[in-house]
C-alpha cells in the first residue's frame, strides 16, 4: 500500500462530494436541522398526554382528582359525558379517560370500596404503558388524602428517595438529540461511500482506477478515509456545536472518548457502505438495500427502544453490529461520564467488527472489480 | 442521393438564437435557414454547438435568446410544440441513449408506439416492417443492453422513425460504428427517404465522407456559423478537391494555423522485432459466450498497431486482458516481456490505459485529473507541475485547465483522456477508440501526438479506431469480428489481398464474407407507408394510451430487474419481522441491584419486592460506592437500591427511614417506567406492612382502580407496533422507487424521450406512478397478512376501508417521491433526500412511539401535515379499535386531499424542456 495514493484518492472524494451542492446541504441538514428538531419536539415520557374525565359524582373528592391533572404532564382534563368517552378514544383524542362513577365520595367514605375505571389506549404504546402508572397514583394520592382528613391509619415512616442519575429531569431531548446523531453517523457512512463507488462504476471510472498503478485495497481505504473523516467533522461540529451549545446538553464523559468510540464506528460503518454498493448492482437496488439495512440497525441498536426488551435471539444478533456498540459507548460516555475504563470493551468490539467487515468488503471489492 | 437541394421550403429558421451554459457561450446570434425536404449535414469540430443547435430544433431545450422556427411555427410556444412533436423525431448523441437498457429490442420501439399514439394493430405491423428492414427482427427480444453499438444506432431509428416524422434530427449518428453498419445505416435512411418524400432530415456528422453525400451542408465553429451551401459549393468556394481541406479551409485563420497534415515517417529499418504485447491463443469466455476467441498476434516495440471491427466484437475484451484488467480464460497475454498479472503494479507504470469512452472524473477540473493521475502513478511530486504543464501544452489543453470536463466538448475530453494516459510517459499506449466521435482537426492533432510518440520516444501504440483513414496510417493492422481476428497485416497488404480499392472496401468485404447470413433484409424494398394518427391526439391535454405507455415501461423495467421487484415485495416483510420483534415498549428484566447496610431479614423482604417481580433481575449486590459507580456507569445496572443501616431496627421504633434509589436516566423512557415500578413497589410494600396487624381484612383498600386497556388488552407490544410498521413501510420504500423512477432517467439521459414526445407532464407522471401504486398495494396485502397471520395481530375493523385508505395513502406516498424528483439530479442526493423526509417524520412525528398531539414545535407542526400521522390513525382505527369507514372519515379526508396537491405541484416543478 502506497500511502500517498490513498491520500490522494481520497483527496478526489472530497473534491468530487465538494461538488454536489445538494449532496452537501443534506448532509449539512442531517447533522444540524434534523438533530435540533428532533430534540426539541421529543417529549418527555409523559408529556401532554390527554386525558378526559367523565365526572359523574360531582362531589368534592371528584373535583379534586380533576384539578390533580395539569401541564406539563397532561393536558388541562377536558370534562366528558359518558356518551362521549368511546368516540373520543376510538378517534384517537384521548390517550386516558377516567370515569369516577356517581356517589362516589358517599361510597368511599362508608367503606363500601367504590370503584374508579381508567380506560387507557394501548395502542399508544409510551404514554400507555407509563402513563397508567401516573394515572393510578395521582388518582390514589389524592383519594388518599381526602380520606386522611376523615380517618386516621397508621402510617409507616419508610420514604423512599428516587432520584435519576446521569440526567436527573430525565429530559428525553438529551437522549433524543444523541440518539439522532447516532442515526445520522449510521445512515451518512453507509450511503455517502456506497453510494460514491456505485457512481464510479456507473460512469465508468472505476475501470480506469484499475489500469493504473493502485491496488483495490488502496481505492477502498482511499474513499473510507474521506467520507469517514466528512462524517467524523460532521459529528464533532454536530456534538460541540448543535448538541452542547444549541440544545445544552451536559456532556459529561470525555468528547475525546466518544470521538474516537465516533471513528471506528465510523470506519465499520463505511465498510458496510462499500460492501453493499458491491452486492447491489445499481443505485436503486443499493437503495433498497440500504434501506433494508439501515432500519434494523437504528430500531435494534438499542438507541430507540432499550435493548433488554428485545428477544434474546435479536440481542445476540445484534452485538454484530457496530452501532449497538457505539449506542452502548455513547450513552455511557455522554451521559454517566463512564472512561476508558468502563467502555473498552465497546472500543475493542468496535475495532473487531470494522476490521471484519474491512476484510470481508475488501474481499468482494476485489471480486467487483473483476 | 440528391432529391432536390434547391426545395424553396424551409424547415427551420433560427434567427439570432444563442444559448449558455453558466459561462460558456454555445451558441452565439446564430441565423440560418434549413431547407425541407433533403438531407441537411452540420459539420464542425466539437463543442461547436452543433448538439445544441439540434436540441433546441428538437424542442428538447429551452429557447434563451432568438427566434426558432420549425415546421411553420415558433418552438417557444408550447401549443405549437404540442402539435411539433409528432412530426418531429430526435435521436441524441450517445449509442442508445435514449433507449432503456434492460428492455428487449421490441419492448423499446413499442414504448415509442405507444408514446405517439398508434393503436395495437398498426404499431405492430408498423414494429414488424422497422425491425424487419432493419434487420433487428431476429433480435427483437434481445435485451438493448446487449446489443452492438451499430445495432443500437439502428434501434435509435426504429424507435425514432415510429412516427413516421416530417423532420428526422440525428446527432452524431454513426460516431463509434463501424464501417459495415454504418453503410447499412445509411442504406436505410436513403430507402426511408424514398419512400416519404419530403421527409427532411437533419444530421450532425464528424465523417466528412458521410457529409459529402448529403444535400445542403453548414459548417460551425465557435457557435457560429462559418458557411452554408451544397458540398460542391464549399469545394468550389476553398478550391479544395475534398471536403476534409474544404473544412480546414474555412476555419478562421488563427485555428488554421496549428493543423499540419500527419506525416508518417517510414519505421526505421533496424528496429528490434522485439514483443511490446504479445497475445498468444487468447480465450475469454462469459458464461457460454465467448467474447474472445484464440486470437493471437505480437505488437513489435515502437510499432503503431491498428485493431479495427465491428462493435461488440471483442476489442475491448482483449485490450483489457492485454491490460490485466480482464482474466484470460485460455491462453497467454505477455506485456513487455512478462506475462500480464494484474498484482503486478510495476508493469502497469509503464503502461498507458485509455478506456473507451471518456472515463475521467467529471467532477475534477482538467487540472485536477491530471494531478490525480499524475500522483497516482508516483511521479515526484516536485515535477508533478511541470509534467502538468507539459501534457496540457503538448494536448492543447493550456487554456481549458481550470474547466470542468462535463462542460467541454467531446474532442476536447478525448485529449485530456490521451494526455492522462501519457501523463508517466509509458513506454506502451493501450488507446480503446480514442477518437470516436472527435472531428477532422482535432483527429489529426492527435495523430500527429501518436506518431510523435511511436517515431520518437519508440512508444508502442496499440490503438482501435473505425476510421479508415486512420488504421491505414498504422505501421499493422488487425481484423478482428466474432471474437476471432481475421486477418493481421500490413494496410496495403491487406488491401491487396482483397483487391479492393481502399481499406474500407476490403474490410467490408472481410466482415461480408464472416457474416454470411447475417445480412440485411433485401435494401431495394421500400419502407412501408402508414397514416400517421391524427395531429389531433397529440393535442389533446391527456392521453391514457401515452400514459400507458409509461406505465408499461416502468413496470417491464420492474420485471427485468428481478433485485430490486424482490426487494421492493419481500424486502418490506422483513423489515416488518424485524421491527415488530425488536421494538418493543413492555419493559422487563431490568436490571438492579441493591447496597445493603442493614442486611436483616426486613432489609432482604423489602428487597424481594424488586428481586420477585417479573419486571426486575437481581446482580450481585454491591461491594461499595465506588463499585456501585462503577456498574452504573457501564450502564449495566438500571436501579441501584441503599437500605441504611439499621432499617430493620427504626423500621420497629417508628423512626424516619429513607431508602434511596437510583436509576439510570440516560434512557429516559426506561428510566421513567423503573420509576413508576418502583414506587408502585415501595406503596405495596408499605401496606402490607401496615396492614399485617389487622390481617386480611383490612387488605382491601378504600377505593378500587380499574384498569381497563382498551383495544389491546394484553398489552402486547407486537400489537400496538404492527399496525404503525405498516405505515412507516409504505411510505418509504414506494416513494424511494418513485423518486429513482424519475431521478435516474435524468442521470441516464433517457429524459430526453420526454422532453421530445407529445407526452405531457402528467402523463408522464401519474403513468411512472402506476406501477409503484401497484407495488406499494401489493405491499401493503402482504404486510397485512403478515401481520395477522405471521404476528397473530387481530384485525378488528373494516379490511375494505383499511384496504381503500391504504390505496389512498400510496398514491400520496408516491406523489411525494415524485415531486422530490423533481429536484434532485443525482440518483445519490435522492436517495439520501427520501430518506430523510420519509423515515425520520414517519418514525418519529407520525404518532408511532409519541402521539402526534404530544408533540411540540416544528415536530407538532409536521405530525399535523404529515400524511403518515392520518394512515397511522386509520392503521391502528381498523386494526385494533374495530373501526369502519363512517368512523375513520375525518382521517381519510386528509388523504384526499394531499394527493391533488403533491401531484399539481410534481407537475408544476417537472420540465417539460432542458434548461
Amino acid at each position: 500500500m502506497r500511502l500517498a495514493n490513498v491520500f490522494h484518492l481520497g483527496v478526489k472524494e472530497l473534491r468530487g462530494l465538494g461538488r454536489n451542492t445538494m449532496l452537501l446541504v443534506l448532509v449539512v441538514y442531517a447533522f444540524s436541522v434534523a438533530i435540533y428538531v428532533g430534540s426539541q419536539a421529543m417529549p418527555e415520557t409523559l408529556n401532554r398526554a390527554p386525558i378526559a374525565i367523565v365526572d359523574e359524582d360531582q362531589s368534592a373528592v371528584s373535583s379534586r382528582i380533576t384539578s390533580a391533572f395539569y401541564l406539563p404532564y397532561f393536558m388541562p382534563p377536558r370534562l366528558i359525558a359518558q356518551s362521549e368517552m368511546d368516540l373520543r378514544m376510538d378517534a384517537g383524542l384521548d390517550t386516558f379517560a377516567l370515569d369516577i362513577p356517581p356517589n362516589f365520595q358517599r361510597d368511599l367514605l362508608a367503606g363500601r370500596s367504590p370503584t374508579i375505571q381508567l380506560n387507557i389506549d394501548a395502542t399508544r404504546m409510551s404514554q400507555a404503558f407509563t402513563g397508567g402508572g401516573y394515572v393510578q397514583s395521582i388518582v390514589t394520592g389524592e383519594v388518599e388524602e381526602f380520606l386522611s382528613r376523615h380517618r386516621t391509619e397508621r402510617r409507616l415512616p419508610v420514604e423512599i428517595d428516587l432520584r435519576a442519575r446521569f440526567n436527573p429531569e430525565l429530559n428525553k431531548g438529551w437522549f433524543g438529540a444523541i440518539n439522532e446523531m447516532i442515526e445520522a453517523i449510521t445512515m451518512l457512512s453507509v450511503i455517502l461511500t456506497g453510494a460514491a463507488l456505485i457512481r464510479e462504476r456507473e460512469h465508468g471510472t472505476i475501470e480506469h482506477l484499475l489500469g493504473m498503478p493502485v491496488t483495490a485495497f488502496e481505492i477502498m481505504v482511499g474513499k473510507i478515509w474521506s467520507m469517514g473523516a466528512v462524517v467524523l467533522v460532521a459529528t464533532a461540529f454536530c456534538l460541540f456545536v448543535v448538541v452542547e451549545n444549541l440544545l445544552a446538553v451536559p456532556i459529561e464523559g470525555s468528547r475525546l472518548l466518544f470521538m474516537a468510540g465516533a471513528g471506528l464506528d465510523i470506519v465499520a460503518m463505511t465498510c458496510l457502505g462499500l460492501f453493499l454498493a458491491t452486492v447491489a448492482g445499481s443505485m436503486p437496488q443499493f437503495a433498497l438495500l440500504v434501506m433494508m439495512v439501515l432500519m434494523p440497525l437504528q430500531l435494534l441498536s438499542g438507541g430507540v427502544t432499550p435493548r433488554e426488551n428485545m428477544p434474546e435471539i435479536i440481542q445476540i444478533i445484534m452485538y454484530a453490529a457496530p452501532n449497538t456498540h457505539f449506542v452502548i459507548l455513547a450513552q455511557a460516555v455522554l451521559f454517566r461520564g463512564a472512561g476508558l475504563a468502563v467502555v473498552w470493551p465497546q472500543l475493542l468490539a468496535l475495532a473487531a467488527i470494522g476490521t471484519t467487515l474491512f476484510a470481508f468488503s475488501l474481499h468482494r471489492f476485489r471480486q467487483f472489480l473483476r | 442521393m440528391n432529391h432536390g437541394a434547391a426545395t424553396a421550403d424551409i424547415v427551420a429558421r433560427l434567427q439570432g438564437v444563442g444559448l449558455s451554459y453558466g459561462k460558456t457561450r454555445a451558441l452565439d446570434a446564430v441565423t440560418l435557414d434549413l431547407p425541407s425536404g433533403c438531407m441537411v449535414g452540420l459539420i464542425g469540430p466539437d463543442g461547436v454547438g452543433k448538439s445544441s443547435l439540434l436540441a433546441l430544433i428538437a424542442g428538447a431545450r429551452t429557447i434563451q435568446t432568438g427566434h426558432v422556427e420549425v415546421l411553420g411555427g415558433d418552438m417557444a410556444n408550447a401549443a405549437h410544440r404540442r402539435s411539433a412533436y409528432p412530426r418531429i423525431a430526435y435521436m441524441p448523441q450517445g449509442l442508445g441513449r435514449n433507449l432503456y437498457p434492460t428492455l428487449s429490442v421490441f419492448d423499446n420501439v413499442d414504448f415509442f408506439g405507444r408514446l405517439f399514439g398508434h393503436e395495437k394493430g398498426e404499431r405492430e405491423h408498423r414494429i414488424r416492417d422497422l425491425l424487419e428492414s432493419t434487420g433487428l427482427a431476429l433480435f427483437a427480444s434481445r435485451p438493448v443492453a446487449n446489443l452492438s453499438g451499430g445495432m443500437k444506432q439502428k434501434l435509435g431509428l426504429c424507435c425514432a422513425l415510429i412516427h413516421d416524422p416530417d423532420l428526422l434530427i440525428l446527432d452524431e449518428p454513426t460516431t463509434g460504428i463501424d464501417p459495415l453498419s454504418r453503410r447499412q445505416f445509411w442504406q436505410l435512411i436513403e430507402r426511408i427517404r424514398s419512400s416519404r418524400e419530403g421527409m427532411s432530415v437533419i444530421v450532425a456528422t464528424a465523417y466528412m465522407e458521410e457529409a459529402a453525400r448529403f444535400d445542403w451542408l453548414i459548417a460551425m465553429d465557435g457557435g457560429r456559423v462559418l458557411a452554408s451551401g451544397t458540398p460542391d459549393e464549399f469545394l468550389e468556394r476553398t478550391g479544395t478537391s475534398e471536403l476534409d481541406a474544404a473544412f480546414i479551409a474555412l476555419l478562421p485563420a488563427a485555428k488554421r494555423e496549428g493543423y499540419r497534415e500527419v506525416v508518417i515517417p517510414p519505421r526505421p529499418a533496424d528496429t528490434d522485432d522485439e514483443a511490446a504485447i504479445e497475445a498468444d491463443h487468447l480465450t475469454k469466455r462469459f458464461g457460454d459466450f465467448i467474447a474472445v476467441d484464440d486470437a493471437s498476434f505480437r505488437i513489435h516495440r515502437g510499432e503503431i498497431f491498428g485493431f479495427i471491427g465491428s462493435n461488440g466484437c471483442g476489442k475491448t475484451t482483449t485490450m483489457k486482458m492485454l491490460t490485466g484488467l480482464l482474466d484470460a480464460s485460455d491462453g497467454r497475454a505477455m506485456l513487455l516481456g512478462r506475462e500480464v498479472d494484474p498484482r503486478n503494479v510495476e508493469v502497469r507504470r509503464r503502461v498507458g490505459y485509455m478506456s473507451q469512452g471518456f472515463s475521467l472524473y467529471s467532477e475534477l477540473t482538467v487540472r485536477q485529473n491530471l494531478e490525480l493521475h499524475a500522483r497516482l502513478f508516483g511521479l515526484p511530486a516536485g515535477g508533478i507541475d511541470g509534467r502538468v504543464n507539459e501534457v496540457a501544452r503538448q494536448f492543447e489543453l493550456t487554456g481549458i485547465l481550470d474547466a470542468w470536463p462535463e462542460a467541454l466538448p467531446l474532442g476536447n475530453r478525448q485529449r485530456l483522456s490521451l494526455a492522462v494516459a501519457m501523463i508517466h510517459a509509458p513506454d506502451v499506449l493501450i488507446l480503446d477508440e480514442p477518437t470516436s466521435g472527435v472531428d477532422p482537426v482535432a483527429r489529426d492533432g492527435f495523430w500527429t501526438i501518436l506518431v510523435d510518440l511511436s517515431r520518437c520516444l519508440n512508444v508502442t501504440v496499440f490503438v482501435s479506431t473505425h476510421f479508415m483513414n486512420e488504421a491505414e496510417r498504422c505501421d499493422r493492422i488487425a481484423l478482428m469480428h466474432a471474437g476471432k481476428v481475421l486477418v493481421c497485416d500490413t494496410p496495403a497488404a491487406i488491401v491487396g489481398s482483397r483487391g479492393t480499392p481502399t481499406l474500407e472496401a476490403a474490410f467490408v468485404d472481410y466482415l461480408e464474407d464472416a457474416a454470411n447470413g447475417e445480412q440485411v433484409a433485401d435494401m431495394a424494398e421500400p419502407l412501408p407507408k402508414v397514416a400517421r394518427p391524427s395531429a389531433g391526439d397529440a393535442r389533446r391535454l391527456f392521453d391514457f394510451r401515452r400514459m400507458y405507455a409509461y406505465t408499461r415501461r416502468e413496470t417491464l423495467e420492474l420485471l427485468r430487474d428481478p433485485i430490486r421487484a424482490t426487494l421492493a415485495t419481500v424486502g418490506s416483510l422483513i423489515l416488518m419481522f424485524v421491527i415488530g420483534y425488536g421494538i418493543n415498549m413492555d419493559v422487563e428484566n431490568l436490571t438492579f441491584a441493591i447496597l445493603d447496610h442493614d442486611d436483616t431479614a426486613i432489609s432482604r423482604d423489602y428487597a424481594l419486592q424488586l428481586s420477585g417481580s417479573r419486571f426486575f433481575t437481581e446482580k450481585p449486590p454491591f461491594a461499595g460506592y465506588a463499585d456501585m459507580d462503577r456498574r452504573m456507569e457501564s450502564g449495566e445496572i438500571a436501579l441501584a437500591l441503599e437500605i441504611p443501616p439499621g432499617f430493620a431496627r427504626d423500621l420497629s421504633r417508628g423512626r424516619q427511614i429513607s431508602v434511596g434509589a437510583w436509576i439510570d436516566g440516560a434512557m429516559p423512557a426506561r428510566a421513567e417506567t423503573v420509576r413508576g415500578y418502583v414506587e408502585g413497589m415501595h406503596a405495596n410494600w408499605l401496606m402490607q406492612k401496615a396492614r399485617e396487624p389487622y390481617g386480611d381484612v383490612a387488605a382491601q383498600g378504600a377505593f378500587q382502580l380499574e384498569v381497563r386497556y382498551r383495544y389491546n388488552p394484553d398489552v402486547r407490544s407486537l400489537d400496538a407496533m404492527a399496525p404503525a410498521v405498516i405505515p412507516m413501510l409504505l411510505l418509504m420504500i414506494p416513494s424511494m422507487l418513485a423518486v429513482l423512477s424519475v431521478v435516474r432517467e435524468k442521470e441516464l439521459g433517457s429524459i430526453v424521450n420526454f422532453y421530445v414526445t407529445p407526452v405531457t407532464r402528467m402523463e408522464f407522471l401519474l403513468g411512472k406512478q402506476i406501477p409503484y401504486v401497484g407495488i406499494a398495494m401489493l405491499n401493503f396485502l402482504l404486510l397485512t397478512a403478515f401481520a395477522v397471520f405471521v404476528f397473530r395481530v387481530p384485525l378488528t375493523g373494516s379490511l375494505a376501508t383499511l384496504t381503500a385508505a391504504a390505496f389512498l395513502y400510496v398514491v400520496v406516498a408516491t406523489a411525494m417521491g415524485l415531486f422530490l424528483s423533481t429536484f434532485m439530479r443525482s440518483q445519490i442526493a435522492a436517495i439520501f433526500g427520501t430518506v430523510l423526509i420519509t423515515m425520520i417524520p414517519a418514525a418519529q412525528y407520525s404518532g408511532m412511539i409519541d402521539p402526534v398531539s404530544s408533540l411540540q414545535g416544528v415536530g407538532a407542526f409536521i405530525g399535523q401535515v404529515y400524511p403518515a400521522t392520518y394512515f397511522m390513525t386509520i392503521s391502528r382505527g381498523v386494526f385494533s379499535k374495530g373501526l369502519g369507514f363512517g368512523d375513520l372519515s375525518g382521517a381519510l379526508v386528509p388523504l384526499l386531499i394531499a394527493i391533488p396537491v403533491f401531484i399539481g405541484l410534481s407537475a408544476a416543478f417537472l420540465r417539460k424542456q432542458e434548461r
